[in-house]
């Protein structure tokens, strides 16, 4: 029965106002031709009989009879996502109230944008924002490239069993929590690991790299590049396998060694994948490994591992301070999401897909 | 095809070694002696750097009180006085079940809410509105309330203290929903519409045809999920003040990385065996749930990723 209409639906050009036109559409329409519409689903092109629209398919009222059903796998996850995702950022109003618990966001009184001139004039705020800066564009140089110069050196492997051990190696450390990484990290390097006893032994006394402040930039952007150099390189594997055999074959006979084909062939076939990850990566400057720092925080101290992630939560949740503490999270919020659009946009100006 | 290269001619030393490497198309040459050594070096040291640590937990949470005592690089004798020791105490055990329960139940519920939802989102053309939910169900990968807004809403929901906070506000990933609908939109059409024609109604077709059609994509995602409820370890800090309800991943931050005193998470009724043993055995305990799925796991997760990486 419902095939001819799908069928019809089928012509009409791709991305159509149909579905986002929905609403108002169904309030026009719905009222002279829904009753009989149902019952009449034989036209064709020609059959344009009450209850269909100008291009000969169903109206939305009797469509979406038809689909009622499909409307009960819809809501619980619409509900959800409106509940849990749309709702918090209304929340966000937050950032303009001097929010108390006790009166909520109903009561609580409005001071404009008093919190956000208290936050730029935060040492706290301000350190926050630098660090997350200075550790993003640390793990931009060194941690981006990582998983690419893996994916290669993998690649080039004659074996490919060793390949694929070496892969489930290092794939491992992504499926650990953070608690667990920095747990193992500190049995190893911390004051009472062997690595500390390694550097004893040579006469250098109490070493703790996991308490440095001096090195914990350093730490962080290691850790990162432990846990995920192997998981990174599987989009890199992807689009190497991609690469015709044909270009190697070709540079081959011309000549090129393995060297050059890495630099002529296989590179410039990984381009449009590294463009791709390198502007949303700096789309998300603002966003550092939260969990990380927040476990490694009460170590190393404050001005070196506050990001803008724990300062939104010792402030708010932890210190009560709430209207600041959105406000700082809104400003990471917005910018961020300006960042990821604007990204997106220079991504594909490049020529690549982009994301969205 | 490697017939038309001049390497491929039966003389040659590239072609002497051709037999030993089957399937490796002959341009590729082999490396000369110092650059295969080089490879070799890289690649130990990777590995020796991503196992070490796990295997040296590992071997220390089994290590004799003396073994732990004189340290190494490498303890050498064996004792499960530290395993005794936790699983003897409640802390540890219960903060176990609770995260085994969290992590069943979660994965449970994400999956029924994310395969229903992607089932209902696959025909936007048909279903007016659908496109609509579509996108705002995408937005939501762009931007996050933060987590101030998110605290606020848990705790005027009173899920404070309960354990639904700690599955309900992440119970559908957008991403793995997309994932899970790419797929389902891959499956044969006319086998749905024929269906479909014959009288099925939507919740027989999802049961009886889409999900035991997607069993792989299904298992990836039901693996994410698992992985993620089993680490989700922020959620339950700020959403747990009761110490009894804490997950494993909240007690291993609070015994092991903040170094709590050890004393309240072993059996009372033996002598404690070295703190940084008890540390190790905990680290271990909390990581074998994800070393056991891992090989079951690593057979399909690549093919997750990749499929999440097709535009949605």
């Amino acid at each position: 029965m419902s095939i001819s209409a799908r069928t019809t639906s089928a012509t009409d050009p791709p991305g159509g106002a149909t579905g986002a036109a929905g609403p108002g559409r169904a309030g026009g329409r719905g009222t002279d031709g829904s009753p009989e519409a149902p019952s009449k689903r034989t036209g064709g092109p020609s059959g344009r009989t009450r209850g269909r629209d100008a291009r000969g398919r169903a109206s939305v009222w009797t469509r979406m009879k038809r689909e009622r059903a499909t409307y009960l796998f819809i809501v619980p996850g619409l509900l959800f996502f409106l509940l849990f995702a749309y709702l918090p950022l209304a929340g966000n109003v937050v950032a303009f109230q001097d929010y108390s618990p006790y009166w909520g966001i109903g009561g609580s009184e409005w001071v404009g944008l008093q919190n956000f001139a208290a936050m730029f004039n935060d040492p706290q705020f301000l350190r926050a924002l630098t660090n997350t800066l200075v550790i993003s564009f640390l793990q931009i140089v060194f941690a981006f490239p990582a998983p690419i110069l893996l994916a290669l050196l993998l690649n080039s492997l004659i074996s490919e069993r060793i390949k694929r051990v070496v892969q489930s190696i290092v794939y491992l450390p992504h499926f650990i929590s953070w608690v667990i990484v920095i747990a193992i990290w500190q049995q190893v390097l911390g004051g009472a690991g062997p690595v500390a006893e390694l550097f004893a032994t040579i006469g250098i006394d109490g070493v703790n790299i996991m308490s440095d402040p001096e090195t914990f930039k350093a730490l962080v952007v290691s850790q990162v590049v432990w846990k995920d150099i192997g998981w990174g390189t599987i989009i890199f594997f992807a689009a190497i396998t991609a690469i015709p055999n044909e270009l190697y074959e070709a540079a081959a006979v011309d000549g090129a060694g393995s060297m050059r084909r890495t630099w002529h062939v296989t590179l410039p076939g990984l381009v449009p994948v590294i463009t791709l990850l390198l502007i949303l990566t700096i789309g998300n400057v603002l966003t550092v490994g939260f969990e990380q720092l927040l476990l490694q925080q009460p170590a190393v101290g404050s001005a070196a591992a506050e990001v803008l992630d724990t300062f939104v939560y010792y402030r708010g949740i932890a210190g009560g301070d709430w209207g600041l503490s959105t406000a700082a999270g809104l400003f990471k919020g917005v910018i961020g999401t300006i960042l990821v659009i604007a990204a997106n946009k220079f991504a594909k100006r490049l020529g690549t897909e982009g994301l969205f | 095809m490697a017939a038309l290269l001049p390497t491929a001619a039966p003389t040659g030393e590239t072609a002497d070694r051709r037999p030993r490497h089957p399937g490796r198309p002959v341009w590729m040459g082999v490396p000369s002696k110092p650059v295969q050594a080089a490879k070799a070096l890289t690649i130990a040291f990777i590995v020796l750097v991503m196992l070490y640590p796990f295997v040296y937990v590992i071997a220390m949470s089994f290590a004799s009180r003396e073994a732990a005592a004189s340290g190494g690089l490498f303890p050498t004798s064996f004792s499960l006085d530290a395993y005794r020791s936790i699983l003897g105490g409640d802390v540890v055990t219960r903060a176990m079940l609770v995260s085994i329960g969290i992590t069943a139940v979660g994965t449970t519920l994400s999956m029924i809410f994310t395969t229903t939802l992607a089932y209902g989102l696959m025909r936007t053309r048909d279903v007016p509105g659908a496109k609509f939910v579509l996108v705002l169900v995408l937005c939501t990968m762009l931007f996050g309330a933060g987590i101030i807004p998110n605290y606020l809403l848990v705790r005027s929901l009173g899920m404070l203290d309960t354990y639904w906070s700690l599955i309900i506000p992440g119970l559908i990933s957008a991403f793995n929903m997309v994932v899970v609908r790419n797929f389902f939109m891959g499956l044969p059409s006319e086998l749905l519409e024929s269906a479909r024609l014959d009288g099925a109604s939507d919740l027989r077709i999802f049961t009886q045809i889409v999900l035991p059609l997607s069993k792989a994509v299904l298992a990836v995602i039901a693996l994410f999920y698992a992985v993620g409820y089993w680490n989700a370890f922020f959620n339950a800090m700020i959403y747990l003040n009761d110490t009894t309800k804490w997950p494993i991943q909240v007690v291993l931050n609070q015994y092991v990385v903040q170094g709590s005193a050890l004393t309240s998470i072993q059996a009372p009724d033996q002598p404690p065996p070295p703190g940084q043993t008890l540390q190790m055995a905990v680290i271990v305990v909390a990581t074998i749930p994800i070393l056991l799925l891992y090989p079951f796991a690593q057979r399909y997760f690549t093919k997750g990723v990749l499929t999440g990486a097709i535009k949605g």
